[in-house]
């Protein structure tokens, strides 16, 4: 088949490798329909995920037609699912707490050490995002073998697009569980850093629980109108600064909720930042943090602050003392997928989320390392490429 | 509050003393080198310990274990992958049997790996699964170079155990062994 390979640091190719196969009871494999490129792809794109190998094959956004299953899967042959990000067993404690993408049995046993020596604990496995999450090919490719395929895939009714759908695979639960994280209040005023998918997506759920206003951070014009589609007021911050922004914006009080949806390549021209970047190119430190920063800071007194950026290892210089002394709460995780596509399906059936808008362009899966560059280069304009194997190369 | 009082020893297990000799107490027959770990698995008890009694389904789940074979008289005859395709073998008898709680065995004489071990099974506090703890002591092959060597090639029973607690919980709370090969060609050889 043919599929999106890392190869380096943008260097991805889309080689000719070997079909997947059943390999466990319940497994099911997946002719990908439709593949989205992540913005979390970026970092490894940039570089910034350790124990990546060459040849890996990249991709957790997709979704496709079910074409063989294993004697344990539930799923039929063609039925149209979409796929979590997050490979979680259903059986472990975890998961029977519905706290999926903390699964401990997603990771092949070699590969938790990883996880245990980072973080204390493994994690849940992720599609196509490394070793240390598992190692598992992921589905920007023809097909993907998908494990444990009675607890993650979702099956879609006949009649609704690829498009409508495909972001319950990742950004629309993440940008939820963003949302829901930060205990929106009504009446509650929610400043969001950062309106890529994930940020688009939690200003749309901070409305739908109740949030009276939402201000919206980015420096993409673009990225900032389609905030405001959704009713959220503005700030860019190559324009205007953030912090006394978001006082005056807020009568001096600070947003009683702060989300950040930018993470680990948070870009900024802050002086704290430079020096993360000089940090990173020595490896010194991993995560360059300035939105969380911000966030803690601007925060209203007793307020919270969810965090739904991905962040893979260490920082300094976290305001501890602001964090602590104005008793503010913090909540954050690798999305628990499979709790909420179930919600969120019904919630795009019934036209409460609109997901579509999101998507600036279509490609053939051949032309993915095209897609990879255009998306890191021109985020302004591409907010989102779903890749299609079987579209036709010249369309 | 006399002054004669001795510290209390503090709660955590021996085999997470910072002292050698507390964690070398563990091992009750042959073995020198100890290692202990513990996992919770969200299964009953007793079937924990009914899948592990029966010895021959151990190589399900230890990735070194190639083949384990009831003698009878409690004895078994172990098949063992070493480094550089080589094989080790042992007989062991179980020395302690206590349905639902305790298996603990000991290699007899002429084992090519001196090795005492034993797994307990207990409940989790709360109701919340059964506590697998597995305890070994062995003597590492040809002493310190051959640890070295089994080290190289992730043998080394440390990393082992802890991987194969893991297998193990794969296998009873999922059914099956997680593993990240696309098809059977990868997981062949992964198995190697």
């Amino acid at each position: 088949m043919r599929a999106l390979a890392w190869h380096g640091k943008h260097d991805v190719r889309v080689d000719t490798v070997d079909d997947p196969e059943i390999v466990n009871p319940r497994d099911a494999i997946i002719k990908i329909t439709s593949t989205a490129i992540c913005g979390s792809d970026l970092h490894l794109y940039d570089g910034y995920i350790p124990t990546m190998k060459a040849g890996d094959i990249l991709g957790h956004e997709f979704m496709g037609e079910v074409v063989e299953t294993g004697p344990k899967s539930t799923l039929q042959k063609g039925q149209r699912v979409v796929v979590p990000f997050t490979i979680s067993c259903g059986s472990c404690f975890h998961c029977s707490k519905h706290q999926y993408s903390a699964c401990e049995n997603g990771l092949p046993a070699d590969n938790q050490d990883i996880a245990q020596t980072a973080y204390g604990h493994p994690m849940a496995g992720l599609f196509g995002y490394s070793h240390m999450t598992g190692g598992y090919s992921g589905g920007q490719a023809e097909y993907v073998r998908v494990p444990f395929s009675d607890v993650g895939p979702i099956v879609i009714p006949d009649g609704v697009e690829d498009e409508k759908v495909l972001f319950l695979s990742d950004i629309l639960p993440t940008g939820w569980m963003g949302a829901e994280n930060a205990q929106i209040e009504p009446g509650d005023t929610v400043a969001v850093w950062g309106c890529g998918p994930v940020g688009l997506f939690a200003v749309q759920s901070a409305f739908l629980m109740g949030a009276e206003r939402v201000i919206a951070i980015d420096h993409f014009p673009h990225r900032l109108d389609l905030a405001k589609r959704f009713g959220a007021e503005t700030i860019n911050f190559e324009e205007s600064k953030t912090y006394e922004a978001l006082m005056e914006m807020t009568g001096g009080i600070g947003p009683d909720a702060c989300i950040d949806c930018v993470g680990l390549e948070a870009h900024g021209f802050f002086a704290d930042n430079v020096w993360d970047q000089i940090k990173v190119s020595t490896f010194m430190a991993t995560d360059r943090t300035h939105s969380i920063r911000q966030a803690i800071l601007a925060c209203r007194k007793g307020g919270r602050v969810s965090m739904p950026a991905v962040y893979g290892g260490f920082v300094d210089k976290f305001p501890l003392g602001a964090f602590m002394e104005k008793g503010l709460t913090l909540k954050t995780g690798q999305t628990h997928v499979q709790h909420y596509m179930p919600g969120l399906l019904n919630a795009i059936m019934e036209g409460k989320v609109d997901t579509t808008f999101l998507i600036s362009h279509r490609m053939p899966l051949e032309q993915a390392a095209d897609g990879y560059r255009l998306f890191h280069d021109k985020q302004n304009i591409f907010t989102k490429i779903v890749l299609k194997p079987g579209m036709d190369l010249a369309a | 509050m006399g002054d004669t009082m001795t510290p209390a020893r503090d709660d955590a297990p021996a085999s997470t003393s910072k002292h050698g000799d507390e964690a070398a107490a563990l091992a009750g027959g042959p073995g020198e080198s100890v290692t202990a770990k513990t996992v919770t698995i969200n299964r009953p008890r007793q079937e924990l310990y009914d899948y592990w009694r029966t010895l021959e389904n151990l190589p399900t789940f230890m990735d070194n274990v190639e083949e384990v074979q009831e003698l009878g008289g409690g004895r078994y005859h172990w098949v063992v992958k070493a480094p550089a395709g080589a094989h080790v073998e042992w007989v062991a008898r179980i020395t302690q049997d206590v349905p639902g709680e305790t298996i603990a065995w000991e290699t007899e004489e002429g084992a090519d790996v001196p090795n005492s071990g034993r797994v307990d099974f207990r409940d989790a506090p709360g109701g919340r699964g059964t506590w697998v703890t597995a305890t070994i002591a062995y003597d590492p092959p040809a002493g310190v170079v051959g640890k070295i060597v089994a080290k190289l090639f992730q043998r080394e029973p440390a990393i082992q155990a802890r991987r194969d607690l893991r297998r193990f919980k794969q296998l009873m709370e999922t059914g099956e062994i997680a593993t990240a090969a696309r098809n059977l060609r990868q997981l062949a050889e992964e198995m190697d």
